[in-house]
């Protein structure tokens, strides 16, 4: 596992979109383009480190106060514009460490900015855009929740550096009284542990797997693949329900979330009857 | 004027807190009219935790009850803070999502459904990780659905307290309620001082962590809707007022320019006192202010 060092996403952004800025008035750590995919233009968001950011616990590629705020601004923008026309494309690009664990960030609700763009993202899908994410590095906890899994359609890279968790192992060890080698023993028999994105993919919460040959130094031939992809998957969530019932409606959930699937139908069948 | 929280119905009042989640559950509804779905006889619990040496509890720390609240359809959905820390697991958040939905499918057809959701949990349940990370975003998806046709109130009692993923879910919430003895925020003080130092946060501090994410400070920042005395009937009033208020004008994680600016204009070369915060934030809440 390659340590995190916020390079993807900004790596990814310019492949994607051919820059890498902040729009104007927005911290330098979100970068937002709109760019061509297949024949139309969508809007692409990505959280990247800045050394500089004003808020200390949120400089390596933590989405903090400003990150969420501005994602929401963003994003919502793109709903507001097409109130009455073609709903266009949301692209989040995910390579993020996690949520910013600080106290002023606590101090100024970060719960409440988190879930303005959690809250964003799934209201765009709700209004018919097709908001797809494609992680290409880490996409932690909260970091994940504020910017990227509220999407129609989550792609990721097959790739050893991508990495879906709810939390990083050292914490996660500490939390469940572990020490980190028990973790990952534990993560090798459990599904829904594993820091493995094979074993993420099993879980049926994935749209697809990507194989990209160098993810931090993508060929001319990886962007092509990877801009055909996104463009299926649009037309994919186009083709199905706005809410998020793909999930659990997926061929690796009927293996390995028959415990969800078994709540699903007995809390209906009970809700008729009371 | 006498200091509320020690005032006449200290002694008198019937506290909440002390309740577990079923009891907090039935106290919500109008007498004799709720029902519990998928209860612990049914016997659906965490696949995950046996295998991990923990023992599975047959409601999964999750209790769903429908009937009525001030007259109307409501379900309510509470979780256990004694079983796991009231975690999210796979079982646990899917009763939860499933519920959201079956408010909203029958909020749809003309039957408005209002959800509670008790909240007494530190996030997601690490032994079923990816799942209960998985259930967080589903939840959260079922939250904005329900709330365009029917209020979803959260409620925060104590003690454990809404911290983790489900602050998310707290945040999407139409209305939230909490007690003086509750707190809500993203991430708890153990964790933010692991993770970034005891200068950052001293988690030993209780003085600091309920000035930072109390009900009362969370209430005086404009943050939730009522902050209420740990006595029962207190709870089931406020619960009942924004039953009967239905949905708002505006959700107040819809409020991103106001929010935004406020962040914008805060000096971070320093730590605030959490009072500070309670002069630039007015108490009125962004949602309220805008009826």
């Amino acid at each position: 596992m390659s340590e995190f060092t916020g390079i993807r996403g900004t790596v990814w952004f310019r492949a994607l979109t051919g820059q890498a800025s902040p729009l104007p008035g927005d911290p330098k750590s979100v970068l937002t383009s709109d760019a061509p995919i297949g024949k139309e233009q969508a809007r692409f968001l990505c959280v990247v480190p800045d050394p500089h950011g004003r808020f200390p616990c949120a400089r390596h590629g933590e989405v903090g106060l400003e990150e969420a705020y501005t994602l929401a601004t963003r994003v919502r923008e793109v709903i507001d514009e097409s109130k009455n026309t073609n709903k266009r494309p949301i692209v989040a690009i995910v390579d993020a460490k996690s949520q910013a664990y600080g106290r002023r960030e606590e101090t100024a609700a970060i719960f409440l900015a988190a879930a303005a763009a959690a809250d964003a993202y799934g209201s765009a899908r709700l209004a018919g855009h097709p908001v797809i994410t494609l992680v290409v590095g880490q996409a932690l906890s909260g970091g994940f929740l504020m910017h990227g899994y509220q999407a129609n359609r989550i792609l990721a890279f097959d790739d050893e550096g991508v990495m879906i968790h709810a939390m990083h192992k050292a914490a996660a060890a500490r939390v469940t009284l572990r020490s980190v080698a028990e973790l990952e023993e534990l993560a090798k028999k459990i599904a829904p542990m594993s820091y493995d994105i094979r074993d993420y993919a099993k879980l049926g919460l994935l749209y697809k797997l990507l194989h990209v040959e160098n993810p931090e130094k993508p060929s001319a031939e990886d962007i092509r693949n990877v801009q055909n992809e996104l463009v299926g998957a649009i037309a994919n969530a186009r083709s199905g329900p706005v809410d998020l019932r793909n999930r659990l409606e997926s061929k690796g959930a009927q293996e390995m979330r028959k415990a969800s699937l078994l709540v699903r139908s007995k809390l209906e069948a009970q809700w008729q009857e009371a | 004027m006498t200091d509320k929280r020690y005032g006449a119905n200290f002694i008198h009042r019937q506290s909440f807190i002390e309740l577990d989640a079923r009891e907090r559950a039935t106290a919500l509804f109008d007498a004799g009219t709720s029902r519990e779905l998928l209860g612990p006889f049914d016997r659906v619990e965490s696949p995950w935790l046996a295998m991990q040496g923990v023992t599975p509890q047959e409601d999964d720390g999750c209790v769903v009850m429908k009937g009525k609240i001030a007259g109307q359809a409501a379900v309510v959905v509470a979780l256990e803070g004694a079983f796991q820390g009231g975690s999210m697991g796979e079982v646990s958040g899917e009763k939860m999502t499933a519920a959201l939905d079956l408010a909203y499918a029958d909020s749809k057809k003309g039957i408005p459904t209002s959800a509670v959701i008790l909240l007494e949990t530190g996030g997601v349940r690490l032994q079923e990780a990816n799942l209960g990370l998985a259930a967080i975003a589903e939840l959260m998806g079922s939250i904005l659905l329900l709330r365009k046709y029917a209020p979803v109130i959260c409620l925060s009692a104590g003690t454990v307290g809404c911290f983790g993923g489900m602050s998310l879910a707290a945040g999407l919430a139409s209305y939230v309620v909490m007690t003086r003895e509750a707190r809500l925020g993203l991430n708890g003080p153990e964790v933010i001082e692991q993770e970034n130092g005891i200068d950052e946060f001293d988690s030993s501090d209780h003085a600091l962590v309920w000035a930072i994410d109390g009900g009362e400070q969370r209430f005086a920042t404009g943050l939730i809707d009522a902050l209420v005395e740990d006595d029962t009937p207190q709870v089931v009033d406020a619960i009942r007022r924004f039953v009967g208020k239905g949905v708002p004008a505006v959700h107040r994680s819809t409020q991103v320019e106001l929010f935004r600016s406020r962040i914008k204009a805060l000096d971070t070369s320093r730590q605030w006192e959490p009072n500070e915060l309670r002069t630039l934030w007015t108490a009125k809440s962004a949602t309220e202010g805008k009826q």
